[in-house]
């Protein structure tokens, strides 16, 4: 039987600033393609690992205005334009009344665009992932704290990295199989 | 473990928010412990099988209801809402605590929301799940409700966009949406703990559902936290909507003793009243029977306190505002309803809600009442009496005497009323059980964070 | 604590009203809101629980009962043609189409007397009674016993069939059971034959019932009306020594003095009588001139209410008070009698008024008075030389005027003495109604064959041998007469649902004549009229072989069924002569007062369910009762000062409350050695020191819809005292009974509600009643409103007409397919009335003046309903109508609670009856029938006015003024309601709008309200005015 190639290499560290700590030296050692597990999220992680900004408050942004807009205008189409009825004598197009309803729609709608936007970001739901082919990966979720360098990271190289990581002081470096 | 951590609490004004002697790992254990730990504990089997039983009452109430009609209630003209509205008002006012502590708090960087949000949101669901069957049930033809929503439909007509009501039906749709967005965006950290926990296959594959396959990436940590945030930032307006749509079932009215500008604040107000009440009642047994007092410290019980206390005087406000008004306005129609709401037949209803919500909270000044927690417990269970007695006057005593004394007439509850109010206590504490069985009731993941940012990380 | 602990404090009460400044709307008897007693009820958290009233008409019971006896009635329901022909239905008239309402001319008979109705026909089922604008006696009004007698038509508690025994039997069988008797009879001249009808006024019958006497000339005929009075007959016996008709005049009256008469809703005229003095009192277009009412009464009635100064008097004192004002008004010969009872500075007073308005004054005796009473009334017009001008005299209408008591009186002693073999009970039920100390049902059963012909299978018809199922007036063929003579020719609008007979029919199986119709009867009776003038029924004798119809007969058939009624046939009038020596007589007839302290007891039909005879109509037995607001029950009516001697009181009870629900003590009372147990109901305004007991109630078998509701006052009635008596004693029980009351407070709390003045302050100030907003219409808003171009449908109620008599009420019911939710539901407060009668109070709680306020719908043009309503449930019309829409609604009741006038009904359970089927027949097919958890309320009628615009679509033109009558309009025998558009400047209800005296009820919330009213205005004599 042929060998699995490898997803990459995982490091486990025990508390969080050791993690940050090899985030940095891992970055400035000119790794790129590489990701950290941990159980709660843990300050400076991201930016230490180089990641940007999110798209996510954009995708809420646009979501609000959509449902603002779209509120109000379902209500002034079923007042004014599709059916429209003398109500106690009050105008057709009572936009004071309609506040309310334009109001909850463009929390619905961002709330949900939020929720949903970072879903997709994340790729979630993702039934199966390489990296829980570790077995002490499960502690990801409890008081471990985890580095991995994928292996299709240009610098990537199984031994190599894997010496590097170990100089990082973790507990001990993992294969990942894909 | 747990000999370890119930310290007796000195002051809890520097009580912590969690207990020292914290590691992630006892946090973890002791949380997910309490939902994987095999065999269920007696009290609470003992628990669920008296609130379900309450659930089966609230199920023939409403097969009645629905065969008979709304006629079996005590409602007339010209008292055409009763129950079913005071308690619609009612829950939805408890309803609030739970996305007030989770969002609001968060905003206000409140550390010691930390431990009590997840239930509190969890409360939230329910009671506004409870509160939300009331506009249903109370409909003359309740098969018809989907008419108060927008679709396009044969008959070419569509819901009133001038009415509270329906503004109600948006609000707490959209309300209960969000605050259930939150509560599992909140969760997922958690299910993917408890997927990584779990002994038994099934329970793997649930939560492991659940979770979606979250496994803690710093990217998506990163996201997570952004969203989370916008998503508080988003329930904060929301929440405080919310009751103000409600009050708007009355404000909007010519009704005397309903027509008035300071409902909704005062409204929102009282819901948090009620809200923080019904957290103190749920977290001081919650935290006595699971050994939690390291989580939910006196310093949280103290805060809520507090929160209570300073809500009880804006409702107080309120209520003075209320009468002063209708005095001053010179209004014949509001003073006279003014009077007849202190001295009328329901007299005794008004003075009672003013002993439950302005003057047995006064005690929370005292320093050694707020730590006592029997005293506070006691003091939210008055709060909430007073809450709903303040919906029930609202409701009847500006219905039953209005404009033209011809068409005055008394308003009592009918045993169908209590069956389907009682019922709906039964539902909330049934639903409450399972979810303190099967769900973790405090943040892992957050109480982590809380750990290093705190004293506790010893590793 | 004990019940006493929370009792009215009529002292306290009376001595704060005492000290209040001029004249306050006071708060009912639960005024004493301000008593420690009251306040201590009120602040019991948990009041005593009622002890759940098991209702005998629970709505649920009714149904499920009908569901399954109705089929039969149903079957034979489906409205077969008659076999005879009526105009104008069988010959397929052109102008017959399918969905439009055909009219047909009939009259309805009460107690003897008729008044032209026109029957709303749909598809041969007679569904809604209009008045006849051309006879004298309706004018176009009708009172609400013709409204319900539709309901009555279809009541499917009817005798379905003619028994003996209980055995359901054939007509023929019948017949074959009476020939061998009355064969025998025959020989015997009819010695025992005995027949006992109500009153008659039907030429046929008289004309047949002369026929019988002439076969059996032994035989006897009595009358007996449970509910009408004898006084006026005996007192014209007494001061003419022959029975006269009176006829009163209202429209040349200026001042009026009503001695115990309640002329404006009882009796055979008082539609007329309604619209002539109503008539007096418009103040339209700058007219300030009113007449003036006296009233002297001791039970609070319509007419009561609408005095300008009202006496409340024991029964007995009238008579003292009629003998010192007769002696003031120059009387001659009156003994000097006994000094009145009443205040001699009102009766000089009075008096003076009354002679400075000779020749336009009425002094009118009640029915129930004595016939002294009468007598002094007749001598009083004369000394006031009204006779000829506002009184003038016919024969009576009756074909055989007689002493109804003294008659039945004779056939009870014939029975005891066991005479009697052959006892015909026509229409009564003499066994319920017949006075108690005549033991009518023991003494009965002496008689060897019983037979009844009735409606429904009642008290009597249990105790008779056979029961003959009567035909309803709308089943029947038929002849009455009405108030001045007028005769009307009865022609049915449906054929009897029951195989019922009618009186004409029986008596013609007694005169061997088994096989003829009513048809042929009236028919065959009016050939024989034709060569005698019209006017000479009661002498001539009906042919027993027809003639060939000749044409010009038709024509007059033809004519009179038609316009429903015989042209020139009123009683001509006739002079007649006051007996000098009467009043000698009279000092005998006449009695002291009584000792104050000493009961008397006074009965009264009751107001809606008259004599018994209505009391399984559910219209009427929920529709509020004038005055005391009672429905589904009577009462022991006393004054606030007796019942405070007494002890006895009454308090709301927390379900329903004001609206619903009252917890009356309970007395008994005792008269004449028998015994009753009432319900006490205090009556502001009525006389002091005695009980008002209505009768009709107490039935025991009358249905499932009347049995058993009240009590029956026939139980502790005398011969001797029909209307009353003095020597009653009242016990207090301590028991408590509910009473269902829709109106229990009758302070209007200071509120601006129902602004009221003198003339004279009219006359000052004739904008007295407009506050800030002169037109309802133009309240400041921000919005800049709708436009209603063509048609803006409008109304206006004149306060000052209204005399609070309930037809528009039953009439609204009718046209409406309004339900009726029974006993149960009232108390909740649930009943179902688009349109109901508001009363408030106003002035000392002994003697208050009574304001009527009907309350309908107002059609706001800024409906707060409507925008409330969360599917658009309720909107505005083009036309500016609320309209309802039933199939929209979901029910949240949003819209109640936020009418101001709180119109709106709910449907809280299923309450329309959709299961009996001969009530299906009842049903206005243009008006749909409500469903479960749907709101409803009062549409302006819109079926009515969608009908008149289609119509004028038709001929192009816009809708005429007073072409759109609501059905409440159209039966006001006062014509207080005017509809009409009023974007017309020149139609009726927008001149009205212009009135000084019109305001919009709340105007100040802005609502807009398209129903406005007319303050009300009285005239009081300057004389007697407080101080």
């Amino acid at each position: 039987m042929k060998r699995p190639s490898t997803y990459g290499l995982m490091a486990e560290f025990e508390d969080p600033e050791k993690l940050v700590a090899a985030a940095h030296q891992a970055r400035d050692a000119g790794y790129r393609r590489m990701d950290a597990y941990t159980p709660f999220p843990v300050e400076g992680l991201s930016s230490a690992l180089g990641f940007r900004h999110t798209r996510v408050p954009m995708i809420v942004l646009i979501g609000g205005i959509v449902g603002c807009i779209g509120g109000f205008f379902m209500q002034y189409y079923i007042a004014v334009i599709d059916y429209p009825l003398n109500i106690g004598g009050r105008p057709l197009n009572s936009w004071p009344a309609f506040v309310v309803v334009t109001f909850e729609m463009t929390i619905l709608a961002a709330a949900l665009s939020a929720v949903l936007g970072m879903l997709a970001l994340n790729g979630l739901p993702m039934p199966h992932h390489p990296v829980f082919n570790v077995p002490r990966f499960a502690l990801a979720s409890k008081d471990r704290f985890f580095l991995v360098i994928e292996s299709t990271d240009p610098k990537f190289d199984l031994q190599g990295t894997r010496d590097f990581l170990k100089s990082l002081g973790c507990r001990e470096v993992m294969d990942v199989e894909s | 473990m747990h000999e370890r951590l119930r310290g007796t609490v000195n002051s809890s004004e520097q009580s912590p928010v969690i207990e020292p002697g914290y590691t992630f790992a006892s946090v973890t254990d002791q949380i997910s412990a309490i939902v994987l730990r095999r065999g269920t504990p007696l009290g609470w089997i003992v628990g669920f099988t008296v609130s379900f039983t309450v659930v089966m009452v609230l199920l023939f109430a409403i097969a009645y209801l629905f065969t008979v009609g709304v006629g079996i209630w005590g409602i007339n003209i010209p008292v055409a809402w009763g129950f079913a509205i005071i308690n619609f008002v009612w829950w939805i006012g408890i309803g609030h605590a739970g996305t007030l502590i989770s969002a609001i708090l968060l905003l206000l960087n409140q550390k010691w929301r930390t431990s009590i949000n997840r239930f509190a949101e969890a409360m939230t669901l329910f009671a506004v799940a409870c509160a939300a069957m009331f506009p249903l049930l109370h409909l003359g033809r309740p098969w018809y409700f989907y008419w108060l929503f927008p679709y396009p439909n044969t008959m070419g007509i569509q819901p009133q966009f001038r009415s509270p009501l329906v503004w109600d039906v948006f609000a707490v749709s959209t309300y209960f949406t969000v605050s259930l967005l939150f509560w599992f965006v909140g969760l997922i950290p958690d299910l993917a703990t408890l997927r990584d926990r779990a002994p038994r296959r099934a329970g793997q594959i649930i939560y492991g559902i659940l979770a979606m396959g979250w496994r803690g990436s710093a990217r998506h940590w990163q996201r997570y936290e952004v969203a989370y945030l916008l998503l508080a930032g988003l329930a904060t307006p929301l929440v405080v909507s919310v009751h103000t749509v409600v009050s708007f079932d009355f404000a909007i009215s010519i009704l005397p003793g309903w027509h008035t500008t300071i409902f909704p604040p005062y409204f929102v107000a009282g819901a948090i009243y009620s809200g923080f009440a019904m957290v103190l009642v749920l977290a001081i047994p919650l935290r006595k029977f699971y050994g939690l007092e390291g989580f939910i410290t006196m310093r949280h019980i103290v805060n809520m306190a507090k929160v209570m206390l300073a809500t009880g005087l804006i409702v107080a406000y309120g209520y003075m505002m209320e009468v002063f008004m209708a005095w001053y306005s010179g209004d014949t129609f509001e003073w006279a309803m003014t009077k007849n709401r202190m001295f009328g037949p329901y007299g005794p209803w008004y003075w009672a809600l003013i002993v439950c919500n302005i003057l047995t909270p006064q005690m929370l000044w005292i320093k050694k009442i707020r730590e006592r927690v029997a005293a506070v417990f006691v003091i939210s269970i008055v709060v909430l009496t007073g809450m709903w007695l303040e919906r029930y006057v609202i409701v009847i005593t500006s219905l039953h005497r209005d404009f033209l004394p011809s068409s005055w007439g008394m308003y009592s509850a009918t045993v169908w009323d209590w069956a389907t109010f009682i019922g709906t206590i039964g539902l909330f504490l049934a639903l409450l059980f399972l979810f303190i069985r099967f769900l973790p009731m405090i943040s892992i993941a957050e109480v982590r964070a809380l750990l290093t940012e705190t004293e506790g990380k010893e590793s | 604590m004990s019940i006493n602990h929370n009792r009215l404090d009529l002292a306290s009460l009376r001595a704060r009203l005492g000290s209040s400044r001029g004249k306050e709307y006071w708060r009912s008897l639960e005024e004493l809101a301000d008593t420690q007693e009251f306040q201590e009820f009120l602040h019991r958290e948990f009041p005593k629980q009622i002890c759940e009233w098991n209702d005998p008409v629970g709505r649920r019971r009714f149904l499920k009962l009908m569901g399954a006896s109705l089929a039969l009635a149903g079957l034979n329901a489906c409205s077969r043609a008659p076999a005879e022909a009526i105009f104008p239905y069988v010959r397929q008239p052109e102008e017959l189409a399918l969905g439009k309402p055909l009219f047909f001319a009939t009259a309805m008979e009460l107690s003897g007397v008729g008044a032209g109705v026109l029957v709303e026909s749909h598809e041969g089922r007679p569904t809604k009674i209009e008045g006849n604008p051309d006879h004298p006696a309706s004018l176009g009004a009708t009172d609400l016993f013709a409204q319900a007698s539709v309901l009555t038509l279809y009541d499917p508690d009817r005798a379905p069939a003619v028994t003996n025994i209980g055995d359901i039997r054939s007509w023929s069988a019948f017949l074959g059971a009476i020939r061998s008797l009355l064969q025998a009879q025959r020989a015997l001249k009819g010695a025992g034959v005995r027949i006992l009808t109500g009153a008659v006024t039907s030429p046929t019958l008289g004309s047949q019932l002369a026929e019988l006497l002439k076969q059996m000339p032994s035989a006897r005929w009595i009358q007996y009306e449970p509910a009408s009075g004898d006084g006026a007959r005996a007192g014209a016996l007494l001061a003419f020594g022959t029975p006269v008709n009176t006829i009163y005049h209202f429209d040349k009256a200026d001042v009026v003095l009503s001695l115990d008469s309640d002329f404006l809703t009882c009796g055979p005229a008082s539609l007329h009588y309604t619209r002539d003095f109503i008539a007096r009192r418009r103040l339209e277009e700058g007219k300030t001139e009113m007449n003036r009412l006296y009233v002297v009464e001791s039970t609070p009635s319509n007419t009561g209410s609408k005095a300008d100064h009202r006496l409340p008097l024991r029964p007995r004192e009238i008579g003292s008070l009629a003998r010192a004002l007769a002696r003031h008004l120059g009387v001659p010969a009156l003994s000097a009698a006994e000094g009145s009872v009443a205040p001699e500075k009102w009766i000089a007073a009075v008096a003076r008024d009354l002679q400075q308005h000779r020749g336009s004054s009425i002094v009118i005796a009640g029915d129930y008075q004595t016939p002294e009473v009468h007598a002094l009334a007749h001598a009083m017009n004369h000394a006031l030389s009204n006779v000829g001008k506002t009184v003038t005299y016919t024969d009576p209408v009756e074909a055989e005027p007689a002493d109804p008591v003294e008659s039945l009186r004779r056939l009870v002693k014939d029975m005891e003495a066991g005479q009697v073999d052959l006892l015909v009970i026509i229409g009564a039920n003499p066994v319920y109604s017949a006075p108690a100390d005549l033991n009518f049902a023991a003494s009965m059963s002496k008689v060897g064959l019983r037979v009844h012909l009735s409606l429904y299978y009642d008290e009597t018809s249990e105790l008779c041998h056979w029961h003959i199922p009567q035909a309803h007036f709308l089943e029947s063929w038929s002849d009455v007469r009405a108030y001045d003579g007028t005769i009307s020719i009865v022609q049915p609008l449906i054929a009897p649902l029951y195989h019922g007979k009618t009186a004409h029919e029986l008596l013609a199986a007694f005169t061997d004549q088994p096989e003829r119709t009513s048809y042929e009867i009236v028919r065959d009776y009016w050939k024989t009229q034709k060569a005698g003038g019209w006017g000479a029924g009661q002498t001539a004798v009906a042919g027993t072989q027809s003639k060939p119809d000749s044409p010009e007969f038709d024509k007059f058939w033809r004519k009179a069924l038609h316009d429903g009624f015989v042209p020139n046939t009123a009683s001509p009038q006739r002079s007649v002569s006051l007996r000098t020596d009467w009043t000698s007589e009279s000092v005998k007839r006449s009695s002291g007062p009584l000792p104050s302290g000493e009961l008397e007891i006074v009965f009264r039909p009751d107001p809606t369910v008259y004599d018994g005879r209505f009391a399984n109509n559910g219209w009427l037995q929920e529709l509020p009762k004038p005055l005391t607001k009672l429905t589904w029950d009577n009462a022991a009516l006393v004054s606030p000062a007796t019942a405070q001697r007494l002890g006895l009181s009454h308090e709301i009870a927390w379900r329903g409350g004001e609206h619903g629900q009252v917890l009356a003590d309970v007395v008994e009372l005792q008269f004449q050695g028998r015994k009753v147990l009432a319900p006490v109901w205090i009556a502001p305004g009525h006389a002091d020191d005695c009980i008002t007991v209505h009768l009709g109630y107490g039935r025991k078998r009358a249905g499932r819809v009347g049995t058993g509701a009240g009590f029956s006052a026939n139980t502790i009635r005398t011969s001797d005292s029909l209307w009353f008596g003095s020597g009653l004693s009242v016990t207090k029980t301590g028991g408590r009974y509910p009473l269902a009351c829709a109106q229990y407070h009758h302070n209007i709390e200071g509120r601006n509600l129902l602004p009221s003045n003198t003339l004279n302050g009219y006359k000052k100030d004739p904008k007295f009643a407009q506050q800030e907003f002169p037109d309802p219409l133009k309240t400041p808003s921000l919005y800049p409103g709708f436009q209603y171009k063509d048609y803006a449908w409008g109304m206006a109620i004149d306060l000052n007409s209204c005399v609070g008599c309930n037809a528009c009420v039953i009439a609204c019911q009718s046209e409406n397919n309004i339900p009726i939710v029974g006993k149960e539901q009232v108390m909740r407060g649930r009943e179902m009335h688009w349109l109901r009668i508001d009363q408030y109070h106003k002035g000392e709680i002994d003697n208050p003046e009574v304001y009527y306020q009907p309350v309908l719908c107002q059609h706001c043009e800024h409906a707060p309903c409507e925008i409330v309503c969360p599917v658009q449930a309720t909107t505005h019309s083009a036309e500016g109508l609320n309209t309802m829409v039933y199939n929209r609604c979901v029910g949240t009741r949003y819209c109640s609670n936020n009418c101001p006038y709180k119109v709106r009904r709910f449907n809280f359970l299923q309450f329309a009856d959709w299961e009996t089927a001969s009530l299906k027949l009842l049903t206005n097919p243009e008006v749909s029938v409500r469903s479960r958890g749907v709101m409803e309320k009062c549409t302006y009628c819109v079926q009515r006015i969608s009908h008149a615009k289609i119509n004028a679509e038709r001929e192009n033109r816009p809708v005429r003024d007073g072409e759109v009558l609501t059905a409440c309009q159209a039966v006001c025998p006062a014509q207080a309601i005017v509809f009409g558009n009023i974007n017309d400047p020149d139609s009726r209800v927008a001149k009205l709008k212009k009135e000084p005296r019109n305001y919009g009820l709340l105007a100040e919330l802005n609502t807009r309200p398209r129903t406005t009213y007319l303050a009300a205005v009285r005239n009081p004599n300057p004389e007697l005015e407080k101080t």
